[in-house]
C-alpha cells in the first residue's frame, strides 16, 4: 500500500535556525532517513514543499479558472514536505515515518493513497 | 436459541471469527461469514446433538462462506485472490496455540492507536468477546444504530489504512501494549460493574477479559504492567459470587461471605502479582492488583490491613489522579484513621469540582457522614448521589441505606 506523509510544522515547536550545528543535523537526519528508505525500497517519492506564500490556489467555475493567491487554508501549522511511501501495512509505514526529522520537530500525518480498482 | 448453544456461540465467536480474520486478511468479511455459520448452526444445532468439535465445524463452515462470497464478487484484487488461495487450501481445524495467535493479530488490530479510543472496546467487545451490536450499545449508552454505524467505519479504517492483523515487532510492543491492557481492563470493568441491564456482574464478559489478559501475558512474560493487569483481573474477579447477594443485590467488600471467594483465582493473581513486582517496575495496573491482594489477604474484613491500602492508594493517585482514585483512597483513609480524615479528602475534591457529578463519590460521602452521625447531611449526600442515575443494582442499594437513616 502507498502512504502519504506529510510533514506538519507546529507553530509551538521551534525549528532549528539554519548555519547551527543542530541545523546541520537535522538536514543530515532527512538525508539518512531518506537514503535507508529509498535503499529499503520503500521510497516512491520525497521532497520540500517552497513556503505557503509561494502557493497559488485554482479553482474552475463555469468553465473558467479562477486563481487566488496565497494556499487554500490558512493555518498556522503549515506543510513543510511530503514523502510517499510504499509499504506492507500502517505499522510499518508509521515505522518509517518515525525516522523522518519532521516528526520530531512538528507532526506527520500519515494517509494511505485510494487503490483504484484497476491497480489492485 | 438454547442455552447450551449460547454458551458454545459466545466462547466459539472470537475464535472463528480470528482464525477466518487471518485467511482473508478482512475482519468485515470474516465477521460476516462467521455469523452465518452461526445462523447455520442454530438451525442444525436445535434439531440434533452439538457437533463432537463445534469449534471446527463452526470454523470450517465460516471459511466456506467466506470462500463463496468473495468468489461472487466479479472484481478481485489481488489480496483478495491470495485470500481465496487460503481459503480453499485444505486446512484440518487450527490447533488452540493458533487460534490463540490469531486472536492476537485480532486484538492488536482491534486496539490500534489509529482507530478512535472508543470504538476500540466496542469493536473488542464485538470480534474477540462475541457481545452483540444490541449489547455493547447498551453499555455504552447509545443507540443500535450508532453503535452499528461505529462498528462499520472502524473495520473500513482498518481496510483503507492497511492497519495489520499482527501482533507489534519486539520494539514496537512496549509502544503498542498499554493501550491493549487499557481495552482488557475496560473489557472487565464493563463485566466487573455493568453500567446497565439488570445484573450486576456479567461473569461472560469478566472471563473474556481475563483469557485476553492470559493471552498477552503469554506473549509479554517479562512486561510487569501486563501481569500486573492479569493479577489484578484474578483477584478482583475472585469475588465475583460474593458481590451479588441471593436476591441479586450488591453486597460491599466488608460485608462480604469470604468464604466465598475463589481460592483458586487468588493464589493464581498473588503468584503473578509475585512475579509481577520482582521485575521491579512499578505501574498502576500492579498496584491495583496489590491493593486487591491486601483485600485477599484479610480472612476477615476487621483483618485488613487499611493503612497499607491509604499508602497505595497515595502512590496510584500519582499515576491517576482521577476522582475515582481520590474517593478510594478517602475511604481507606477513613478506615485507617477514622471517617472524618476520610471526609476531608472527598471535601477537596468540592474545590476542583472533577467529578462531582459522579454518583458514587455522593455515596461515598453519605456513608461517611453517616458514620460520623451527621444524619441529616448523610441524607441530603444520599439524594444526591440518587439523583445522579446511578445502575439499578446501586439505586436499590443506596435507597435502601437512605430509609434506614432517614426519619
Amino acid at each position: 500500500m502507498r502512504y502519504l506523509c506529510l510533514l506538519i510544522g507546529e507553530p509551538d515547536m521551534e525549528d532549528p535556525v539554519p548555519g547551527t550545528p543542530e541545523f546541520m543535523q537535522v538536514l543530515s537526519g532527512y538525508e539518512s532517513a531518506t537514503r535507508a528508505m529509498a535503499a529499503d525500497g520503500v521510497l516512491v517519492d520525497s521532497g520540500p514543499l517552497q513556503p505557503p506564500s509561494a502557493a497559488a490556489t485554482l479553482r474552475v467555475r463555469d468553465g473558467r479558472p479562477l486563481v487566488t493567491d496565497g494556499p487554500f487554508a490558512e493555518l498556522k501549522e503549515q506543510i513543510g514536505g511530503y514523502y510517499v511511501l510504499d509499504c506492507a501495512d500502517l505499522d510499518e509505514a508509521l515505522r518509517r515515518a518515525a525516522t523522518i526529522p519532521a516528526a520530531r520537530y512538528g507532526a506527520i500525518e500519515v494517509r494511505p493513497l485510494m487503490v483504484m480498482p484497476d491497480q489492485a | 436459541m438454547t442455552s447450551q448453544t449460547e454458551i458454545v456461540f459466545r466462547r466459539e465467536w472470537g475464535r472463528a471469527v480470528a482464525v477466518v480474520t487471518r485467511l482473508t486478511g478482512d475482519l468485515g468479511l470474516a465477521e460476516d461469514a462467521v455469523q452465518e455459520a452461526f445462523a447455520a448452526a442454530v438451525g442444525r444445532w436445535a434439531s440434533g446433538p452439538l457437533p463432537s468439535d463445534p469449534s471446527g465445524w463452526l470454523i470450517a463452515v465460516a471459511r466456506n462462506h467466506a470462500l463463496d462470497r468473495l468468489r461472487r464478487e466479479a472484481r478481485r484484487s489481488g489480496k483478495e485472490q491470495a485470500a481465496m488461495l487460503l481459503l480453499s487450501q485444505h486446512d484440518p481445524a487450527p490447533p488452540p496455540g493458533r487460534i490463540a495467535d490469531d486472536q492476537l493479530r485480532l486484538i492488536f488490530a482491534c486496539c490500534h492507536p489509529a482507530l478512535d479510543p472508543g470504538t476500540r472496546v466496542a469493536l473488542t467487545l464485538r470480534s474477540l468477546c462475541g457481545l452483540t451490536t444490541a449489547e455493547i450499545a447498551r453499555s455504552f449508552l447509545v443507540s443500535e444504530a450508532t453503535l452499528a454505524q461505529r462498528l462499520v467505519r472502524a473495520k473500513r479504517k482498518i481496510r483503507a489504512a492497511g492497519i495489520p492483523f499482527r501482533v507489534p515487532a519486539d520494539d514496537e510492543l512496549p509502544g503498542r501494549i498499554g493501550g491493549v491492557l487499557r481495552v482488557v481492563y475496560l473489557v472487565f470493568t464493563e463485566g466487573h460493574q455493568a453500567s446497565t441491564g439488570p445484573r450486576i456482574v456479567r461473569g461472560e464478559l469478566c472471563d473474556e477479559a481475563i483469557r485476553l489478559a492470559r493471552l498477552l501475558a503469554r506473549l509479554c512474560p517479562d512486561d510487569a504492567e501486563v501481569l500486573g493487569l492479569l493479577a489484578l483481573l484474578l483477584l478482583t474477579d475472585a469475588r465475583r459470587d460474593a458481590r451479588t447477594s441471593a436476591g441479586g443485590r450488591l453486597v460491599l467488600l466488608g460485608e462480604q461471605d469470604r468464604g466465598s471467594w475463589d481460592r483458586g483465582k487468588i493464589d493464581e493473581g498473588t503468584r503473578v502479582l509475585d512475579r509481577a513486582i520482582r521485575l521491579r517496575r512499578p505501574g498502576p495496573y500492579q498496584l491495583q492488583a496489590a491493593i486487591a491482594a491486601c483485600h485477599a489477604a484479610a480472612g476477615e474484613a476487621s483483618a485488613t490491613d487499611w493503612p497499607g491500602i491509604a499508602a497505595l492508594y497515595a502512590a496510584l493517585a500519582r499515576y491517576e489522579p482521577t476522582p475515582v482514585v481520590h474517593a478510594n483512597r478517602a475511604v481507606a483513609v477513613s478506615m485507617a484513621e477514622g471517617p472524618a480524615a476520610g471526609l476531608a479528602i472527598l471535601d477537596e475534591l468540592r474545590e476542583d469540582g472533577q467529578g462531582w457529578r459522579w454518583h458514587l463519590l455522593h455515596a461515598c460521602r453519605a456513608d461517611l457522614l453517616r458514620r460520623l452521625g451527621r444524619t441529616a447531611e448523610a441524607c441530603d449526600a444520599y439524594r444526591t448521589a440518587l439523583a445522579l442515575d446511578p445502575p439499578p443494582a446501586e439505586r436499590e442499594f443506596l435507597t435502601a441505606r437512605l430509609a434506614e437513616i432517614d426519619h
